[in-house]
């Protein structure tokens, strides 16, 4: 039931964040703070650029629907992020986080990368 | 350790004197040559000495002629010398200054030249990244009791990585004759013991004669596969004792030594199934041994057109060739029908995976990744030598087919094996799915680089920019890693070209932290004969575990560029403590209490500095990294050590 209604949430707010991000007034500012402070940047990195302890998060993230439904209930060696530990306001600030982060430089303009 | 032992025998001559100088007075005040014990009923708890005891205790000694004879410790060193040697490795101790003089004068410092340590954790681990480079044991003395039980961790390491290493261990055996005080305190009867769980082989030698065939033997012991630590007692009385008939004692000479085999007739059924198979993979670990050991496993791989998945526990495979898919592991043995591993630390989790959940009451959970039928084939020699208590043997895993047997010798007759059951059709297949992986490899790579280039700008740094700009510094240089990536998300081992065997020595085994500074400071005092670069991605927690190597690599000169991964934390503990806090439905209010290496931050280029390495740092902005480190590298290129700070990402 408590999952239905998570689930619910996270849709209604998924739909917001998708037909009108400035109606959640969410905060990319206030995302990295939260980012910071849930511990997200640990395992991802303070830009979500992913690490072998963590997947890469940003640029690019994941539909808000799917990435917000493995936070809450993650069973993998990430521990679920629930609402009384990480709320519906800041998940979404930490969406506007990661959609703020800048895409990544091609491999080929950096020589350093080049094969 | 010689420092606490001189300060107890000065405090209680100190102490002597005055009450000398007490008694004369009370001499010279009562005109009378008497003792100064006090009266009964005035007692005090210690008496003090009479004027006798304290005249025959504070006298000068009269002068003793040196032996004739040469001490046993002169002995001692030519043992040493027979073997070749090279160093010695050492913080030095009361327990073994008769060694370690004879060490100076009769043996010259040289083969073995002493190596002034700061830790016997350190001196060990030296060793062990010392043989991973030039595949000789070196000599570590360690101070009887508290020396050894320093080191401990670094001998547990070096036998969970199978290294030689031949520990000398103080002692002063004989109680009828050592000092009192400290060194009694630093004696033992078995101080073996200490180690005893985790070295191949011990020894208490009592004669000279014995030690030599103890010294020998344990040599060839520990290099015997699957190598390992060995310990001899050193003892004190032994190493002072005179050499009575030096024409009497015998050196005995090493045996060559061939590693073991695995079965013949279950290569020939290993080889039957490996040509059978329509998806086989190699996986291996501490293969490797020398560059022997590469050339035979890409010589096996490209005849099954096998992928490689290389768990790193030496450097086993190229991984500039196609069929080096080490980063698609899992993926690649899930789709496997059968797992051919080869010196594996942990075959159960090579097939299978632990999920560092909540499930099964937080014990995490298990799920296999082999599919149900996998043929799974080991050649292994550690099956040859496991010991009970301590847990490195892993959990265990069934097989088809278990061979006891050292890989890298076992290959060459694998390969015949194989190439005698191929047929035409077989190899015509194999061919086929060879293309299928250079393409696979292809575009693995591309995601590697494409992976890498996210985040290049950011501060502080990310390890692959850490790791690329280092990279572009060395790449043309005659280089080696010696520090694991794995704190660094494999960068290095994933996009630089480690293209032979010298390229990378693995990691510490054991996991033991302590391991990364010493170890690498011993990689680079091998490749410093060799000319080669050594590098070191140093951890920050683990260099503070025993920083003084670095001043052992200045005060020697040993050639070692140390790159800080400065994260300011026990980053694995930072994981560990929130992902249990969020199982439990609880708020962190910042990055967890004793995880963090901050407050105040560690200037890590300073504490270099005053240990005589040239250092620059702390370095937050990428753009200036790559100056630095150029200037390191010439610093190294010229013969000294240096060490470059860089604030960077936990991962």
């Amino acid at each position: 039931m408590r999952r239905h209604f998570l689930a619910l949430a996270l849709t209604v707010a998924c739909a917001c964040l998708a037909h009108d991000g400035a109606a959640l007034a969410a905060s990319a500012e206030r995302g990295k703070t939260a980012f910071m402070h849930a511990g997200c940047w640990q395992c991802h990195g303070t830009a979500g650029q992913g690490s072998i302890a963590g997947p890469k998060l940003a640029p690019d993230p994941l539909p808000f629907e799917s990435l917000s439904a493995f936070v809450r209930s993650s069973s993998r060696a990430m521990p679920p992020f629930r609402e009384e530990v990480l709320s519906d306001e800041d998940l979404a600030d930490i969406y506007a986080y990661l959609q703020s982060i800048p895409p990544a430089p091609a491999p080929d303009s950096i020589p350093l990368l080049k094969e | 350790m010689t420092a606490t032992s001189q300060k107890g025998t000065v405090g209680r001559r100190a102490f002597l004197a005055g009450a000398a100088a007490a008694g004369a007075g009370v001499a010279a005040s009562s005109g009378k040559a008497a003792s100064v014990t006090a009266r009964a009923d005035r007692a005090p708890a210690a008496t003090l000495p009479s004027a006798k005891r304290v005249a025959m205790e504070t006298r000068l000694p009269a002068a003793t002629a040196p032996s004739k004879n040469a001490p046993g410790s002169d002995f001692m060193v030519d043992v040493i010398k027979s073997l070749a040697i090279p160093y010695v490795l050492a913080n030095p101790a009361s327990s073994f200054r008769g060694l370690h003089e004879s060490l100076l004068t009769h043996g010259g410092n040289k083969s073995p030249e002493f190596i002034t340590c700061m830790h016997e954790e350190s001196s060990i681990a030296m060793a062990h990244g010392y043989f991973k480079v030039a595949g000789r044991p070196l000599a570590v003395p360690c101070h009887g009791t508290v020396g050894l039980q320093h080191g401990t961790m670094a001998v547990y390491n070096a036998w969970c990585d199978r290294v030689p290493v031949i520990i000398l261990a103080g002692n002063d055996l004989d109680a009828a004759v050592r000092p009192p005080g400290v060194p009694t305190i630093h004696s033992a009867q078995d101080v073996n013991a200490l180690v005893r769980d985790f070295t191949k082989w011990d020894d208490t030698p009592v004669s000279l004669q014995h030690f030599a065939q103890s010294f020998v033997r344990a040599y060839k012991v520990a290099m015997t596969p699957p190598h390992g630590p060995v310990a001899i007692t050193l003892d004190a009385g032994l190493q002072e004792e005179p050499i009575r008939d030096r024409e009497r004692l015998i050196v005995p000479a090493l045996s060559k030594i061939a590693p073991p085999q695995a079965d013949i007739a279950a290569l020939r059924e290993a080889a039957a199934l490996l040509v059978a198979a329509q998806k086989p993979v190699i996986v291996a670990d501490r293969l490797a041994r020398s560059e022997a050991g590469m050339t035979g496993l890409i010589e096996l791989a490209e005849l099954l057109q096998a992928p490689v998945i290389d768990q790193a526990g030496r450097m086993n495979f190229p991984n500039t060739h196609y069929l080096n898919l080490t980063p698609l592991g899992r993926r690649v043995v899930a789709d496997a029908d059968l797992v051919l591993g080869l010196e594996l630390t942990d075959f159960w989790g090579t097939v299978n995976a632990f999920i560092d959940n909540a499930a099964d009451e937080g014990h995490g959970a298990r799920e296999p990744v082999a599919k149900a039928g996998t043929k799974l084939i080991a050649i292994s020699s550690v099956e040859l030598l496991t010991k009970s208590n301590y847990q490195d043997f892993e959990r265990y895993q069934s097989l088809d087919l278990a061979m006891a047997g050292d890989a890298e010798a076992s290959l060459p007759a694998l390969i015949d094996a194989v190439k005698s059951a191929m047929t035409a059709d077989r190899r015509a297949a194999f061919a086929q799915r060879g293309e299928a992986f250079r393409k696979a490899h292809t575009e693995m790579r591309e995601r590697l680089r494409a992976a890498a280039a996210v985040g290049w700008n950011l501060s502080p740094i990310t390890t692959a920019r850490m790791c690329m700009e280092l990279w572009g510094q060395i790449r043309g240089e005659d280089w080696m890693l010696a520090s694991s990536d794995q704190f660094q998300s494999y960068w290095p081992t994933r996009l630089w070209a480690m293209d032979r065997h010298s390229r990378h020595i693995g990691g510490s085994g054991g996991y033991g932290v302590g391991y990364g500074a010493p170890a690498a400071v011993g990689a680079a005092l091998a490749n410093k004969a060799l000319g080669r670069l050594t590098v070191n991605i140093q951890s920050d927690g683990d260099l503070m575990y025993a920083p003084g190597v670095l001043w052992t690599a200045a005060h020697h000169r040993i050639p070692l560029l140390s790159v800080m991964h400065n994260n300011r934390g026990y980053h694995q503990e930072v994981m560990h403590v929130e992902r249990v806090a969020m199982r439990r439905n609880r708020v962190l209010k910042e990055t967890p209490v004793g995880t963090t290496i901050g407050n105040p931050d560690i200037d890590y280029a300073a504490l270099a500095k005053s240990m005589g390495v040239w250092s620059a740092g702390p370095i937050s902005d990428p753009e200036v990294l790559a100056p630095a480190l150029k200037k390191a590298v010439e610093v190294v290129k010229s013969g000294e050590p240096a060490l470059v700070d860089v604030v960077s990402q936990p991962r």
